[in-house]
């Protein structure tokens, strides 16, 4: 049992939810500086159009990239759904007692709601690679460089207002899932230090106000500002 | 003894063997003195019942003093009532009032199998125990007992983690029905004091392991397990344990001594 140790980590509850906790620490990077990338959307067409033609000329290197945030995207959701499917089992049933009643010290609404909000960011994900990423192909040129429109085709998404509304409603979704999120990492890692936690969760509640209302305040800007 | 006393209206769940099906009955019970306990209130409802030649509620209670971690019930949809620090024989019926209906059903977990009524077998835990929650190293003779120093906040911490009853309310109230802060006490306690640092890797790898295999679920960190433990313990001993654990899965090593050591 013991020199397998390695390959019962994988497989154990507490190795497969570290494994979901740095997964979930990870994707909290990715969107930083997704976030960072987005607001040069305030900066104009040319200064967004340069970034993303930086990206793309990347070439092999932003491919290992993108294969390794699908990766990362996979194993989180993949591994998240078998543990809520094991949790269920565990408790005894959708349905374990007649009356039930939070204690109000530990549940909260964040963390009660994580599979919910999770598949919400799944279909989101989806959609937003189909209709920006994989979107309408607009060519221009900047400075005599040819490169792709992608400021046009953002744009141009934004100014519907039903797709400005699903943004922002998965964003609500994506501060709900990171504010238990974030701090839950740090736990499940065993960073949990009486001294810092607090501070952990703060840093917590932080970032998933701040990254998700950074992303929305984009959304809702460009859908205001018209094509 | 306070001279007023109640009539407490009971739903409670009855279910006569680990296989039948069960179902929530209604009791009334008269003349409760607000200085009953819960337990003593059921008491006097089984005594009714006998006197009817009826089949009285099992339930599970031992030392009623609160050190022994037996009575386990979910009242009010709550583990041990949800008082703060508080097993079920420490409830006292002064916190009701005339006419409250109480619903009171045992503690559920696919790995906890309802016996009868209230009763449920906890022994699972005992065998996550039995997988290394002990010292096994050789310790001699009993040295003076300031040979191994250990800093007081050490000592404290590993007592708060030591206080453990294994009541089980932490697997009833987890949404998770895991036993995460059950085993981390023990793994955390266990960690912290130089007797049981030496064992830590092996008995975090076995602990783990055997959990999960009981049927235990995988902890989320709701931390609803902390607000309904009786002896108030912090998740601080989970994360603890996920350390130990993580460092053990990646470091643990036994060489194979069966050809001889040299």
């Amino acid at each position: 049992m013991m020199t397998s140790a390695v390959n019962h980590y994988f497989f154990s509850s507490i190795g497969r939810k570290q494994l979901v906790a740095m997964t979930g620490l990870a994707l909290c990077g990715f969107l930083v500086g997704h976030l960072t990338g987005n607001f040069l959307l305030l900066a104009g067409s040319d200064a967004f159009n340069i970034y993303a033609h930086k990206l793309e000329s990347l070439g092999p290197v932003l491919y290992l990239i993108e294969l390794a945030l699908t990766g990362i995207f996979v194993l989180h959701l993949g591994l998240a759904i078998k543990l809520t499917i094991e949790n269920v089992k565990a408790r005894g049933g959708t349905k374990r007692y007649e009356k039930k009643v939070k204690t109000g010290r530990g549940t909260t609404f964040m963390s009660q709601t994580m599979p919910y909000t999770g598949l919400v960011l799944l279909v989101f994900v989806i959609l937003h690679l189909i209709s920006l990423k994989y979107g309408t192909n607009y060519p221009t040129t900047v400075d005599g460089v040819p490169m792709r429109d992608l400021y046009r085709t953002t744009m141009e998404y934004f100014a519907s207002t039903s797709a400005t509304i699903w943004y922002v409603v998965a964003m609500i979704c994506a501060a709900l899932h990171t504010s238990h999120g974030f701090a839950s990492s740090f736990q499940s890692m065993g960073w949990n230090h009486g001294k810092y936690f607090k501070n952990v969760k703060r840093i917590g509640y932080l970032y998933a106000l701040a990254v998700s209302a950074g992303f929305a305040f984009l959304a809702v800007w460009a859908h205001m500002k018209g094509v | 003894m306070s001279e007023k006393t109640m009539t407490i209206n009971l739903k409670i769940w009855r279910q006569s063997n680990p296989t039948a099906e069960g179902k929530l009955v209604d009791y009334r019970v008269e003349n409760v003195s607000p200085d009953m306990s819960f337990l003593e209130m059921i008491d006097v409802l089984n005594e009714q019942l006998v006197h009817k030649g009826e089949d009285v509620i099992a339930f599970d209670h031992d030392c009623r003093e609160g050190i022994c971690g037996m009575c386990s019930m979910m009242i009010d949809g709550k583990a041990h009532g949800g008082y703060k620090n508080t097993t079920t024989c420490q409830v006292h019926m002064r916190l009701y009032k005339d006419g409250d209906t109480i619903v009171i059903e045992p503690f559920r977990a696919q790995a906890f199998p309802i016996i009868k009524d209230l009763t449920v077998n906890r022994g699972a835990l005992d065998k996550v125990i039995m997988a290394g929650g002990y010292i096994t190293a050789s310790t001699g003779n009993a040295q003076d007992a300031n040979a191994i120093l250990i800093p007081k906040p050490i000592a404290d911490e590993a007592m708060d983690a030591a206080a453990c009853i294994g009541c089980g309310a932490c697997v009833a109230s987890c949404p998770n029905g895991s036993a995460m802060l059950f085993m981390g006490a023990k793994v955390s306690q266990l960690a912290l004091l130089p007797q049981g640092k030496v064992e830590s890797a092996k008995r975090s790898l076995n602990m783990v392991h055997t959990h999960d295999q009981l049927g235990f679920g995988n902890c989320t960190n709701h931390a609803e397990c902390e607000a309904t433990c009786p002896k108030g313990i912090s998740i601080e001993h989970i994360a603890r344990m996920n350390r130990e654990y993580l460092k053990a899965a990646f470091t643990y090593y036994e060489k194979d001594r069966s050809e001889g050591g040299a």
